[in-house]
């Protein structure tokens, strides 16, 4: 799918230093969470017991502190920043393929097909999420795949609608109607048309679903029902920081500000794609 | 007749207004025929309905009434999945080349795909080598076919749309305003590559223009179109040079003209108010808001299409009272 | 005589991505009341000398060079052009239909625009707008300032475009392809209404188009444009009648003629027009030249005052190695 159009897109996003910046940061902070712990000197569920509830930099081999266990923050940080990342990947992958076949083929067919596709989308929507999760957790247990279905259930109707929107507009121009006149079915249309020319706002909707869906799961971690130990999540050390706010303030300060950095990486780079993708025609 | 098109009384009808539900006529009662190897020229303004014929006949638009057959059998009918079978036959070339285009996808990637839609047991050698063909015989160096189409120029552009179309081997091709999104000095090479490819190929062509001077330099036979019904037909010397009908008279003034003298009197005569957007629903000749020569029956009948011998037919009250044909109304 | 509009030594360039200069030292005087046409393919700059002139450049272009409008320099970098569009000069754009906003009256935009340019009051702004919409024949000018852009046809949008663009009386009239979207019918219709209102408003029109046969009848001069530069300059009837440049002579015989339908070939220019940011030794058009020699592969020729026109060219007609 890479075509001279891409190529310019992101020439032009080279340019933009902040975007740039963003994205350098997200892959040294995505870096540093897969092949950083095992550089560390201590492992995420290792007790130190002579250091409890030490703050940042005080004790030796413990940068950004440790929790009430005597557990390295950086360690558990980057663990709980792995967590979240690898859900929330997954969760916007799973949301991106359903939202886009399903958008894609009910604003190319038109007619009964994409009312009945779209009426299915309005009820999920206006199911509660929460409550579903709940629900799904209750029965399946919390497992990350459980929230990872829980979240990617959601996920992918916004999507659909946004697509649905783009496709019913992409199956008016002129090259769609000379796809069928060269004799191309539906699957190749909707395949190799439709969906390369809806690609950019796709792309921009789906940086920027990444870190609502972050901030989901870390909700739900941190009310308790989401990712359950010994995995932890970012959510889940927010929720164990904000107990310990008044004594041990880095608990919280840690890994809040680690989730606040990826999300507006996240977005910035988002808005960022959208301007260098959008005004592509000379 | 076998072998052809044949196009009988044929409507088409768009829903309008709220709900859709008036309906405007954009094609009335329409037939002709096409023969094989035939080219057909086909001239109206925007609005009279000439692309909606040429989308009817390639099964985009149904039909409100009227057949459409092509080589004997009604294709009108078929189903969009029915079609496909015969997409290979009928093929279509397009008004806007940087709209008709695939962006994302290269030339040789769309030149070639309706050889992976329509014959796809061809082998990936055979596609490529039919598509190095076809753009060698539309004049498309091959350094331009690995470019997408926001880098070609507007002629190199209409000449890939061309061969799209003639890459699967049509015996009929619609040539829907091919020329008119180009300067004037490139549609020339394209009309010309059109007359030559049309003679070489042996193919029937239906040739969709609202300028007068470029569908006669193609076609032998020309139809003219307003408001969705045929108002004059013939051969195109006949028709030229003793035009019947008010409107193509108007057509045939109104092509421009680069000697100033000339010119002037065209301005002249030009000076009017202008037009209304034809009323459909009217009983009675929709030229008659524009036409200096209506009586009180133009506004009352709607003039039947008549045939006047030698080929000529023409839809007009008073055609019988200028057989020798209008004389051009210009000032001297 | 005092030119209305002087253009001396204009070119524009373009930085970023593509960077090219898509005018290249363009001289022209216009004077009042007279009408200009500026001819030439795609590509060759003759919309960006338009926009250039009144300040409306794309944000990576960069006018130099001097526009005089009464003596006024439009180029001085401090929106004095800006200040001198509506009253001064008026600009109908190519698709103009599109440039009405579609969700709003069209009454509501013409008085807007009449309002903004002249410090009249609201009820003259609104019989300006109505006289103009008389003056560019709509069948219904009252009904008209209450409709939607959508509403009307495709010429009749033109019309109104052409309206908004005079309601202010400028005394000059840009038309940048004002036609090339039209039918045949109304391309004539929309020919006979400009030259209509320059002679009722006494204004002066600069054509931009690229078709010679459009302009045969509402052109006083005619300026032909490749890649650039300015060929060859003249009055209508001398160029029109004796193209001295092969360019001319080319887009002149391109123009397809019924009394040429005889089923045999179009005469065509051979070859395209040059991409943007091509360099050129020697004359810029001797590619595709049917008298292309030596000296053309070697030399630019000048813009020279030659007989009746100016022309750029080592082989103008007339010269010794013209056919």
């Amino acid at each position: 799918m890479s075509s001279g159009l891409w190529r310019e897109a992101f020439v032009q996003l080279r340019e933009e230093r902040l975007a740039m910046a963003c994205a350098a940061l997200l892959a040294v902070l995505a870096l540093a969470a897969i092949a950083g712990p095992p550089l560390l000197d201590y492992r995420a569920d290792e007790i130190d017991w002579a250091h409890m509830a030490v703050p940042p930099l005080e004790a030796a081999g413990h940068w950004l502190g440790t929790d009430r266990l005597g557990r390295d923050l950086l360690v558990r940080t980057l663990h709980g920043l792995r967590v979240s990342l690898a859900i929330a990947l997954a969760a916007t992958f799973v949301a991106l393929v359903i939202g886009v076949a399903w958008g894609a083929l009910a604003g190319y067919k038109r007619g009964r097909i994409d009312a009945w596709m779209m009426r299915f989308v309005d009820v999920l929507y206006s199911l509660p999420q929460v409550f579903f999760v709940i629900i799904l957790t209750v029965v399946f247990g919390r497992s990350p795949l459980t929230i990872l279905v829980a979240i990617g259930a959601f996920g992918w109707l916004t999507m659909a609608r946004i697509v649905r929107g783009q496709a019913l507009a992409l199956r008016e121009r002129d090259f769609v109607e000379a796809a069928v006149v060269g004799g191309a079915s539906t699957a190749r249309i909707v395949w190799r048309h439709i969906i390369p020319n809806l690609m950019g706002p796709v792309i921009v909707y789906a940086t920027l679903t990444l870190p609502q869906v972050i901030l989901v799961e870390s909700f739900l971690s941190f009310l308790g029902i989401g990712i359950q130990e010994p995995l932890a999540s970012l959510g889940n050390l927010i929720a164990d920081g904000a107990a310990e706010m008044e004594t041990a303030p880095w608990m919280l300060v840690v890994p809040a500000s680690c989730l606040m950095l990826v999300v507006f990486c996240f977005n910035f780079l988002g808005d960022s794609l959208r301007d260098a993708l959008d005004p592509r025609d000379r | 007749m076998n072998g052809g098109l044949t196009v009988r009384d044929v409507v088409v009808t768009y829903p309008r207004g709220e709900a859709g539900r008036t309906l405007l006529t954009a094609v009335d009662s329409v037939s002709f025929s096409l023969a094989p190897g035939e080219i057909l020229g086909l001239v109206g303004e925007s609005g009279c309905g000439k692309s909606s014929l040429g989308r009817a006949i390639l099964g985009l638009v149904p039909l409100a009434g009227g057949a459409i057959q092509w080589q004997g059998r009604r294709i009108d009918t078929l189903s969009r999945h029915a079609f496909r079978a015969i997409r290979g036959e009928l093929q279509l070339v397009f008004q806007d080349p940087n709209a008709c285009l695939d962006p994302r996808m290269t030339i040789a990637d769309s030149v070639g795909e309706p050889l992976r839609s329509l014959e796809p047991g061809l082998p990936p050698a055979a596609r490529t080598a039919r598509v190095s063909g076809i753009l060698d015989e539309v004049g498309l160096p091959a350094s331009l076919t690995v470019r997408y189409p926001h880098q070609l120029s507007g002629g190199q552009l209409q000449r890939a749309v061309i061969a799209r179309a003639l890459v699967v081997n049509p015996r009929l091709v619609v040539c829907d305003e091919p020329v008119s999104a180009l300067d004037v000095s490139v549609q020339g090479q394209i009309v010309n590559l059109i007359g030559r490819i049309r003679r070489d190929r042996g193919l029937a062509c239906l040739f969709i223009s609202h300028n007068l001077a470029v569908v006669a330099n193609l076609a032998e036979r020309v139809l003219v179109m307003y408001c969705g019904r045929i108002v004059e037909s013939g051969a195109r010397q006949s028709l030229l040079g003793a035009p019947l009908h008010p409107y193509t008279r108007l057509l045939i003034d109104s092509v421009p003209d680069a000697d100033p003298v000339r010119a002037r009197r065209l301005l002249a005569r030009h000076a009017s108010p202008a037009a209304q957007p034809p009323v459909t629903a009217a009983a009675g000749c929709p030229f008659v808001s524009r036409c200096t020569l209506a009586v009180d029956r133009c506004r009352t009948l709607m003039p039947p299409l008549r045939d006047f011998g030698q080929g000529r037919h023409v839809a007009c009250h008073r055609a019988d009272e200028w057989r020798d044909g209008l004389p051009t109304s210009l000032p001297d | 005589m005092t030119a209305m509009l002087d253009v001396r030594g204009l070119t524009v360039d373009f930085t970023g991505q593509r960077p090219h200069r898509a005018v290249d030292g363009v001289d022209l005087a216009l004077a009042p009341r007279e009408r200009l046409a500026i001819v030439g393919e795609s590509g060759s700059g003759k919309s960006q000398l338009l926009l250039a002139c009144i300040g409306l450049l794309a944000a990576n272009g960069r006018a130099a060079g001097s526009v005089r409008f009464d003596g006024n320099e439009l180029l001085d970098g401090a929106d004095a052009a800006a200040r001198v569009r509506g009253s001064g000069i008026g600009f109908v754009f190519q698709d103009a239909g599109g440039s009405l906003t579609p969700h709003r009256r069209i009454g509501e935009q013409m008085v807007e625009v009449a309002l903004a340019r002249r410090g009249t009051s609201k009820r003259d702004a609104a019989g300006a707008a109505l006289d103009m919409l008389e003056r560019v024949r709509l069948p219904d000018p009252a009904g008209t300032l209450a409709r939607y852009p959508h509403e009307l046809s495709g010429g009749m949008r033109q019309r109104v475009a052409i309206a908004l663009a005079l309601v202010a009386r400028p005394r000059l009239l840009f038309a940048d392809e004002p036609t090339t979207a039209l039918d045949v019918t109304v391309q004539a219709e929309v020919m006979a209404l400009m030259a209509e209102l320059c002679d009722g408003l006494g204004m002066a029109l600069v054509l931009v188009t690229h078709d010679l046969g459009v302009v045969a009848a509402l052109a006083d001069r005619i300026a032909v444009m490749y890649a650039g530069r300015i060929v060859e300059e003249g009055t209508a009837s001398a160029l029109l009648s004796h193209p001295a440049h092969p360019y001319t002579a080319g887009l002149l015989a391109s123009v397809p003629r019924l009394s040429g339908a005889t089923g045999g070939e179009l005469p065509t220019i051979a070859g395209q027009p040059p991409a943007p940011g091509m360099t050129f030794a020697g004359c810029r058009f001797e590619p595709r030249c049917p008298r292309s020699a030596e000296p053309c592969r070697v030399t630019d020729p000048p813009l020279e005052a030659r007989a009746a026109v100016r022309v750029a060219c080592h082989f103008p007609a007339g010269s010794e190695r013209a056919r």
